[in-house]
């Protein structure tokens, strides 16, 4: 099985890999569209600012390449920033709209004087989707690593496959068809983590 | 509920752990790679490597160790020790660190926090205070707690979250090694003041220490070293006690 790691110069690229190799599978890291059209998976990871993302992906042209490998029903992961790119746009993108595969925005924790921005460290994954692969053999007292301040709203709250709670319930894991979208870092969230990754390599 | 966090740290020097980790069944009591693994099955939250060597030479040999732990260890980790550059930052995240932690270079360069924030984002940059008490005031220290800057720990916290940073590891010079708990006057004053999460670092000696320093102080998580590297209290001590006690802890 190929499965592809974007390289778009984000970060956390190291991480993603190792935790894909430790499944079995030698991942290709790459921003080469050959390579791209050619896997069997592809995953977006990312860390950052969502309109230098987005910048990168557009000066290594590689929008549409996305685009069209998820409208072929390739299985596609995105990671932290990697799956908030998925949507339309963002409240932290002043100039960029997002890759707009799943409907609906990107938004900021609000800054209530209580809650603490980033979002960091372990939290809940409570699953809510009764049939998303990625999650199966994830309980409901699964705590999983997040790092971040902004997080998805989907328009379609049926892609919601699990949810959090910071201030307020936010969806952490969101599924469409071939498209999975996890907020949080599976790669270092140690054994619940793998066992996510584990799935998504499993996946058929 | 986001659960509080019990952090072990490790001085890093030339790609070892120094300061000695007397662990049981460690094959070898200096190799990071071995010491976070077993903080890992510890059950540890996440771990802070400082690099004390912190040479330009030196460099090279942290991006490597960094990639061997992130290889071997799935779990988030920070990086700190000398950290001047945005290239420095790049390869440290790219090899898999999760954060950096920057310290006296942030002081002489603020900039370098809000520039490095706007590349990597917010989350992934950690910025050290060494604060120590003065007759009305904590003063922040660099140069690993021997230059006084004359800066007021209180105004640069809320300076470096306004420049962007992620996260605030807040030692007490005042309390560091002495076991008596951690500085809750310090810690209090600092967590009310930002909106950021805080790491009280420095004190820790038993287990009502942990308690005080989430419940009475706010603290989104609490560093240790020698307490667990000697054993005398294991990670998992301090997590049943404190979930006995009512505070949000990852029990693994």
């Amino acid at each position: 099985m190929k499965i592809v790691i974007i390289d778009y110069g984000m970060g956390n690229i190291h991480s993603v890999a190792k935790s894909i190799q430790v499944c079995g599978v030698q991942p290709i890291i790459t921003n080469k569209k050959n390579e791209i059209n050619s896997a069997d998976k592809i995953i977006l990871p990312g860390v950052g600012a969502f309109d230098d993302a987005m910048v990168e992906l557009k000066k290594l042209d590689l929008i549409s390449v996305i685009q069209q490998q998820i409208n072929g029903k390739k299985p596609f992961l995105g990671i932290c920033l990697g799956m908030q790119l998925l949507l339309e746009s963002s409240q932290e993108a002043k100039i960029n709209q997002g890759l707009g595969i799943l409907k609906g925005q990107v938004v900021k924790f609000s800054s209530r004087q209580d809650l603490k921005v980033p979002h960091m460290g372990w939290n809940d994954c409570k699953v809510v989707a009764k049939d998303c692969f990625l999650l199966s053999g994830i309980s409901g007292q699964a705590q999983v690593y997040f790092c971040h301040s902004y997080y998805p709203e989907p328009a379609d709250k049926s892609v919601i496959a699990a949810t959090s709670s910071y201030g307020g319930e936010f969806s952490c894991v969101l599924h469409q068809d071939n498209v999975y979208g996890v907020q949080f870092h599976p790669e270092k969230s140690q054994a619940i983590g793998l066992k996510i990754i584990k799935n998504f390599v499993q996946l058929c | 509920m986001l659960s509080k966090r019990i952090i072990p740290c490790l001085d890093i020097k030339e790609g070892r752990v120094v300061k000695g980790v007397k662990f049981l069944g460690l094959r070898d009591a200096g190799d990071p790679v071995e010491v976070a693994r077993a903080y890992d099955q510890q059950g540890a939250d996440e771990l802070v490597f400082l690099d004390i060597t912190a040479s330009f030479e030196n460099r090279k040999t942290l991006v490597e160790l960094v990639e061997k732990i992130a290889s071997n260890i799935f779990m988030p980790f920070t990086v700190g020790g000398g950290i001047g550059e945005i290239q420095d930052i790049r390869n440290l995240l790219n090899a898999g660190a999760e954060k950096v932690s920057l310290n006296t270079q942030a002081v002489k360069f603020p900039e370098l926090i809000s520039a490095a924030a706007k590349r990597f984002g917010s989350q992934c940059i950690v910025v050290a205070i060494d604060a120590k008490k003065q007759i009305d005031h904590w003063e922040v220290f660099i140069n690993g707690g021997r230059t006084p800057t004359g800066i007021n720990a209180e105004v640069w916290a809320e300076k470096v979250a306004r420049l962007g940073a992620g996260e605030i590891l807040l030692t007490s010079m005042d309390c560091d090694g002495t076991k008596d708990g951690y500085d809750l006057e310090l810690t209090q004053a600092i967590t009310q003041k930002i909106n950021i999460p805080v790491i009280a670092s420095g004190g820790a000696g038993c287990l009502e220490d942990f308690y005080n320093v989430f419940a009475k102080a706010n603290a989104d998580a609490a560093l240790a070293a020698s307490l667990f590297h000697y054993q005398e209290l294991s990670i998992k001590q301090v997590k049943s006690y404190l979930k006995e006690r009512g505070v949000a802890v990852r029990l693994t």
